[in-house]
């Protein structure tokens, strides 16, 4: 995800102004123009064919499968039964049950992730030159541990035998047992989402913060604007588009919460999310019917975030980056 | 130029092929899928490989460390057909799975017999699926009644007779000391609850080797399975099962009953001996610790009625697609031998599933409770034998978590509908 991130910029850059003039310029394309097209076509190819081959072609199995009562273990049983298992799921108290953690747990930290983020990624564009790569490669660094690992340090940190939290935190009880209750388990699975991704959401929002014109906010700052004005009214505005990027980015990422809770609680106290719901159906159940068509109401559910965004909050991906031009 | 290049280029990528091909001459490779322990099991297969005299070699694969886990891998291999399963530590309750699904080579009848001599009730019927031997005995495991000489003492308690969870609990109380069970949402707990379902005189499942889910009848919610949440709401109630009782597991279990400020009783397999023998010798745990220990038989639900402690242990397969089952089974018969099964309980801690491994005078100086194991073994109630029994498990899981939340009115009903309508297709797990 934080090579997607670094990317787009770049290359967006290099050939927006040339698609522009071809478009605009050339009503009738030249023979060089429809060729580099077509190199082009040809230069892509093999990343498309490799992508429908490791994302397209799972994503049709599992509709398929979706429609099957299928058992690994019982082959033999497999039968065709059309659109039950989402009907089953649908009408199942521990799919909503699901579905409502889930998307309690993707607002809490999307919310708290993108206020941090924001101070953060201010932070790393106002240190002094001779300050940034190393204030920014320590602000990565949760970023580039695996989320497994991250999710067991939270675990041995507010475990009652092995943590130290009880003790350090003078108004919680030394006996308290962190992942016993729902609210509890689930703020520490926020918080080891939050310390890991805040990172991610920074780099973003920093990428967008470096495209404001410095003069737009000299100017303001001439016109007797306050700090805080300048950043609600020139700032902010400036960036709007990669602020709605990197929001775009994260809630994706966070709808799909799994290895903070399988690691922590493992389902335990209310805490499964839709993610974790799928596991447990098709990799511990081994019923691969009911598992597929959970996946792909969660494919929905992340395609529908991803529309949102895009149709409803009219972001642009490719302008991403160049909000204040 | 081009055409060197295009040789060289040859050579590279075949060169490696060949080096593979030369590595396979020699005796054919078994590969052995083992749960983690502390080394023993790769030892045995190194013992066998060498004493087979060159007709095999026993390599080890290392599987996840819990057992759903293990039972995931293997599943999700053997439903590919992969042929590079030829010998598998089976947790034994996900054995009727594989039985069922034909993950399991047919084992010989001169191997049964030979594999069955003089070895403990329990694992056998472990090993048993719809009457048929199915995998091969290897270790054989059983929960006892750990307790603290000295609370057991002060408590006034006669750990000489048998004595029930009710008379721990209040001696617990009492002492302000712990009753140290697995409470955590996870297979352990279902450990528990079946022992004491069990132990009640009941089952969980009515008829376990039902074809169809919707066959399967649970019988929690009769007196034996609301006894039995009594038992756990009793003792989540009196606060002995201390802080940490929805999550606590065999480990913490164990650290909890080295604790000498809240150590009492616990409920636990074996292994707490050799860990606190080793924590005294390595100079962490004071030696008064380790003499305090004291052990009995599984309590009792209801004075009187014998206790049915839990069955764990490993057995062992030989997979369907291997293509050395024959091997397999040699390989299989020397791994089981109960001379190194014994050594493997000194070493490792498990229990053999032989009885005669038992009388080894390096087992009896190792565990002095090693009487009260076997005598346990043999009463030791295996989990339901059921194809479904993850999804059972789950369930029973899923509505016995946790255990403040138990109640003999709710839970057993709620566990005996979650368990039909998820077998029958009708609910999520």
């Amino acid at each position: 995800m934080s090579s997607v991130a670094g990317a787009p910029p770049a290359l967006a850059e290099d050939d927006r102004p040339r698609g522009r003039s071809a478009r605009s310029g050339a009503p009738r394309r030249s023979d060089r123009a429809r060729q580099e097209a077509r190199l082009g076509m040809l230069l892509c190819a093999p990343a498309v064919l490799v992508l429908v081959a490791v994302v397209g072609y799972p994503i049709l199995q599992a509709v398929w499968d979706s429609l099957f009562s299928y058992r690994l273990t019982n082959p033999d049983a497999r039968e065709f039964n059309g659109l039950a298992n989402y009907a089953l799921i649908l009408t199942d108290p521990i799919w909503w049950q699901a579905l409502g953690v889930t998307v309690l747990i993707t607002a809490i930290t999307v919310a708290i992730e993108l206020v941090l983020g924001f101070g953060l990624a201010l932070v790393m564009n106002h240190a002094l030159k001779t300050l940034r790569p190393a204030l920014r490669t320590a602000i990565l660094i949760p970023y580039a541990i695996i989320t497994v690992v991250s999710a067991f340090a939270f675990l041995y940190m507010f475990d009652l035998t092995s943590g130290f939290v009880n003790s350090w935190l003078p108004f919680v009880a030394d006996g308290k047992d962190w992942f016993a209750t729902f609210g509890s388990a689930v703020s520490v699975i926020i918080l080891s989402e939050i310390w890991k991704t805040t990172p991610f959401i920074s780099l973003l929002l920093l990428s967008g913060l470096a495209q404001v014109p410095g003069d737009l906010a000299e100017a303001a700052k001439v016109d007797g604007a306050t700090a805080w004005q300048r950043l609600w009214r020139v700032t902010i505005p400036n960036m709007k588009a990669a602020i709605m990027v990197a929001l775009l980015f994260r809630t994706l990422d966070a709808f799909r919460i799994f290895d903070n809770i399988f690691i922590m609680t493992n389902g335990a106290a209310g805490t499964e999310s839709v993610a974790f719901l799928a596991y447990r159906q098709t990799i511990q159940r081994l019923e691969i019917g009911v598992g597929s068509a959970v996946s792909v109401l969660l494919t929905i559910l992340v395609a529908l975030i991803a529309l949102l965004f895009v149709k409803g909050f009219k972001v642009n991906l490719a302008a991403s980056t160049r909000g204040g031009r | 130029m081009r055409r060197r290049a295009a040789l060289l280029a040859t050579v590279a990528l075949v060169a490696p092929l060949a080096a593979c091909a030369s590595a396979e001459a020699g005796p054919p490779t078994l590969t052995w899928y083992i749960n983690p322990d502390s080394g023993g099991q790769a030892r045995i297969a190194q013992q066998c490989t060498e004493e087979s005299g060159g007709d095999y070699r026993i390599e080890t694969a290392l599987l996840p460390r819990d057992a759903p886990g293990q039972r995931e891998q293997l599943v999700r291999r053997l439903a590919a057909n992969d042929a590079s399963i030829d010998i598998m530590s089976l947790d034994p309750p996900y054995i009727p799975e594989f039985a069922n699904a034909g993950f399991l080579a047919p084992i010989p009848q001169d191997v049964q017999q030979a594999v069955t001599q003089d070895v403990a009730e329990g694992a056998i019927a472990g090993a048993t699926f719809r009457d048929e031997l199915v995998t091969v005995p290897f270790w054989a495991n059983t929960q006892l009644l750990w307790y603290r000489k000295s609370v057991a003492e002060a408590a006034g308690l006669d750990m000489t007779q048998p004595v029930t969870w009710d008379q721990l609990v209040e001696a617990a109380a009492g002492q302000g000391k712990t009753v140290a069970v697995q409470g955590v949402r996870a297979e352990s707990l279902m450990v528990w609850v079946n022992a004491l379902v069990e132990s009640a005189g009941g089952h969980v499942l009515e008829d376990s080797e039902a074809d169809e889910g919707e066959d399967v009848t649970p019988d929690l919610d009769s007196d034996a399975g609301r006894r039995a949440a009594e038992v756990v709401r009793t003792l989540a109630d009196a606060d002995v099962g201390g802080p940490q009782l929805a999550n606590a597991n065999e480990d913490i279990n164990a650290s909890m009953f080295e604790n000498d400020d809240s150590a009492g009783f616990m409920v636990n397999w074996p292994f707490v001996w050799p860990r606190a023998n080793a924590a005294v010798e390595a100079g962490t745990l004071d030696p008064s610790v380790v003499e305090d220990y004291g052990w009995a038989l599984y309590p009792q639900v209801d004075e009187g009625q014998e206790s049915r402690p839990p069955y764990g242990g490993i057995n062992l397969g030989v997979g369907a697609f291997s293509e050395h089952v024959d091997l397999a089974f040699e390989a299989v018969q020397c791994i089981v031998d109960p001379a190194r099964q014994a050594e493997y309980f000194v070493t490792d801690g498990n229990p053999p599933s032989s009885l005669v491994a038992f009388d080894d005078p390096e087992v009896q100086e190792a565990f002095p409770m090693a009487d009260v194991i076997r005598e346990s073994l043999q009463n030791a109630a295996p989990r339901p034998q059921t194809q479904f029994y993850n999804e059972v498990s789950s369930s029973v899981q899923r509505t016995w978590h946790p255990p403040r939340g138990v109640g003999p009115d709710t839970s057993p009903r709620e566990a005996d509908e979650l368990i039909a309508a998820v077998l029958s297709g009708e609910a999520l797990l």
